[in-house]
């Protein structure tokens, strides 16, 4: 069975079809995606569902990764924290080993595709050897650059401008740019471990391991320990609804071993949580994905009370779960949430714990709220979607 | 069962929508009036028409960006009110939808000392429509056929024959409708599936409000047997 069809019974209906029918009108095009890594990383997780989906639907998909030194590698995390708005100080020396390194991926790589789609700041310049400019490059941005380092951004954009698109995850991280720039969100594959059914055993073997017990309604925060996700805030939304409602809070994620920073945020949330016995911090290694996903399943709430977001798809992952979500409005919680109807974003600690409140005393706004965030998500955030954005991208760029 | 059978079939068309930005924002209602004026129509067709395509399963509380925005995000619930009950069923073209969501900004804002703005919510931001259209593959002759193919097709394919037909095809009565007419002779039918105001519902209550009016003439057919 071709892999498009498995998503036949979950993606809305009649869309496979019409997906099929776009990927017919491009035809045995070549459409190649480059980045920087196969493993970790939001960008790798979408690549390894996309591209063989583009592959079940006729389009001849291929997906390279560039190499580079240390150096190179410490130089595009520094580009990511400064179109991110954080003050770095970049050298010429590393800019030249940016573009050095950019041209021998250049050289290695086999870059003659119909459609070639470059990921992310670290192979920006690779458009520098683009084959006497054949097929359509469109870059793909997945950070927020909304308020970049101008001085890294104006590097950055010299190579920009020579694609014959961009594409950014929200309106508010397009740039001005003379060339077009589309829309497409990211998407979650509901046929990952991250999302896929899972049975009561699988899930009780699961929830048994990490020691959780469903005897009280639970909230739930899935995020790293970091001051943007604000898992004190989420610990102070608890009590001031603790009160009234004998609940339990997990925060789940990942570990703080090489972020200094993450270690200091971890200590404190341990200190607020106090002995509450009640609230249970878990700490997940990276690839925890059937973990997540059981305990999204067995959440009363979820919470994503970040104060600043990329696009946040751990709303998308519980909302498909068909849970109430809360989030703070940030990033691209804000177009996932639609107030009242597929959850709730909120703007302060008060305003989490009042919307933890409302949802708790009336449980047929929860039904029906996760019922519509599922639908949702079913229609606008899954890889089918994702898919769709594409094949109409090649449509459209090919004409 | 009615039998009658077209001429020409009926084919299905789903369409897919990729969004362009515009790279424009506007932080209050007078640059929201000021770029509606000079934005290309494509904008103003995204922000009024395709606003159900990206909403397919809930129909937001108001039918188009431009009155969601002053109402949710400017928390201007009177801008919102008059913005949302424009129904652009009632618009030749876009151009003159244009003008009277201008007049009715402007006739808004001479009404206020105030210009409302966003404190703490989103800008509007200004996008454009590139539609991608492809044939399903499918086509029908009969009433029968068609009820049958149109109750499993993408939601995208009632939004080709109703909104795309409509405005950009020129069309007024849109695709479906048009067919019911001409092909089937069943001029009625096509009455009432013409009377379907797709501005104020979703697409899915466009679906289920045809495939009613087919299954009603459906039984009709079957009792005159």
């Amino acid at each position: 069975m071709s892999r498009i069809e498995a998503y036949r019974e979950i993606a809305p209906q009649g869309s496979v079809e019409f997906l099929l029918r776009m990927a017919e009108k491009i035809g045995r095009k070549k459409i190649l995606h480059v980045n920087s890594t196969k493993l970790g990383g939001g960008v790798a997780e979408i690549l390894r569902s996309l591209v063989p989906l583009l592959e079940s639907v006729g389009v001849d998909a291929q997906w390279d990764v560039i190499t580079g030194n240390e150096e190179f590698f410490a130089t595009t995390k520094a580009f990511h924290n400064a179109l991110q708005g954080q003050e770095q100080r970049i050298s010429p020396e590393m800019l030249q080993n940016y573009l050095e390194i950019n041209r021998e991926n250049g050289k290695r790589l086999s870059l003659d595709a119909d459609f070639v789609v470059i990921h992310d700041p670290q192979p920006a310049a690779l458009i520098e050897s683009r084959p006497d400019k054949r097929g359509k490059w469109v870059w793909r941005c997945h950070i927020d650059a909304s308020q970049p380092q101008r001085r890294v951004w104006d590097f950055l954009r010299q190579f920009v401008v020579k694609y014959d698109g961009a594409i950014f995850s929200l309106p508010r991280f397009a740039q001005r740019l003379p060339i077009p720039q589309f829309l497409i969100y990211p998407s979650i594959d509901p046929l990952s471990d991250k999302n896929r059914e899972i049975s009561p055993p699988e899930q009780d073997r699961i929830l048994k391991r990490l020691k959780i017990s469903l005897d009280k309604p639970i909230l739930l925060q899935v995020s790293r320990f970091d001051r943007f996700k604000d898992p004190l805030g989420v610990i102070q939304a608890y009590r001031l609804v603790k009160k009234h409602h004998d609940l339990q809070l997990i925060l789940a994620g990942g570990g703080a071993t090489d972020d200094p920073e993450g270690e200091t945020v971890l200590t404190e949330v341990r200190q607020a949580a106090q002995d509450d016995p009640d609230i249970r911090i878990l700490l997940l290694p990276p690839d925890a994905n059937l973990e997540i996903n059981a305990l999204q399943r067995v959440a009363t709430i979820v919470l994503q009370k970040s104060l600043r977001e990329g696009f946040g798809l751990t709303v998308a992952e519980a909302m498909w779960k068909g849970k109430p979500v809360i989030g703070g409005f940030t990033g691209g919680i804000t177009v996932q949430l639609v107030y009242g109807v597929t959850g709730f974003t909120v703007n302060s600690v008060e305003g989490t714990a009042f919307r933890i409140h409302h949802l708790l005393d009336n449980p047929e706004v929860m039904a029906k709220m996760g019922q519509d965030a599922r639908e949702f998500v079913r229609r606008n955030f899954l890889i089918t979607r994702h898919l769709g954005d594409y094949l109409a991208l090649m449509n459209y760029m090919g004409r | 069962m009615d039998n009658r059978t077209a001429e020409h079939p009926f084919v299905f068309v789903g369409c897919w929508e990729l969004r362009e930005m515009l790279g424009r924002s506007a932080r209050d209602e007078r640059q929201l009036l000021e770029a509606i004026e000079e934005v290309p129509l494509d904008s103003i067709y995204y922000h009024t028409h395709s606003f159900l395509l990206r909403h397919k399963y809930i129909a937001g509380p108001y039918p188009n960006d431009f009155a969601t925005w002053a109402a949710i995000q400017v928390r201007d619930r009177v801008l919102g009110e008059k913005l949302g009950i424009l129904s652009p069923y009632d618009f030749q073209n876009l151009e003159s939808l244009r003008a009277e969501i201008v007049t009715i900004i402007s006739d808004h804002l001479s009404r206020l000392q105030i210009i409302p703005r966003v404190i703490y919510e989103e800008p509007f931001h200004f996008m454009q429509s590139r539609i991608i259209s492809a044939p399903m593959g499918l086509q029908v002759r009969t009433l029968a056929e068609f009820r049958e193919v149109l109750a499993g097709v993408d939601a995208s394919v009632i939004y080709y024959h109703t909104f795309e037909a409509i405005l950009r095809l020129g069309k007024p009565k849109g695709d479906f409708a048009l067919w019911m007419e001409e092909q089937l002779d069943l001029p009625e039918l096509g009455e009432r599936i013409s009377k379907i105001d797709p501005y104020r519902i979703s697409l899915e209550s466009v679906r289920s409000r045809i495939l009613n009016l087919c299954d009603q003439f459906l039984h009709k057919g079957r009792d005159r047997k």
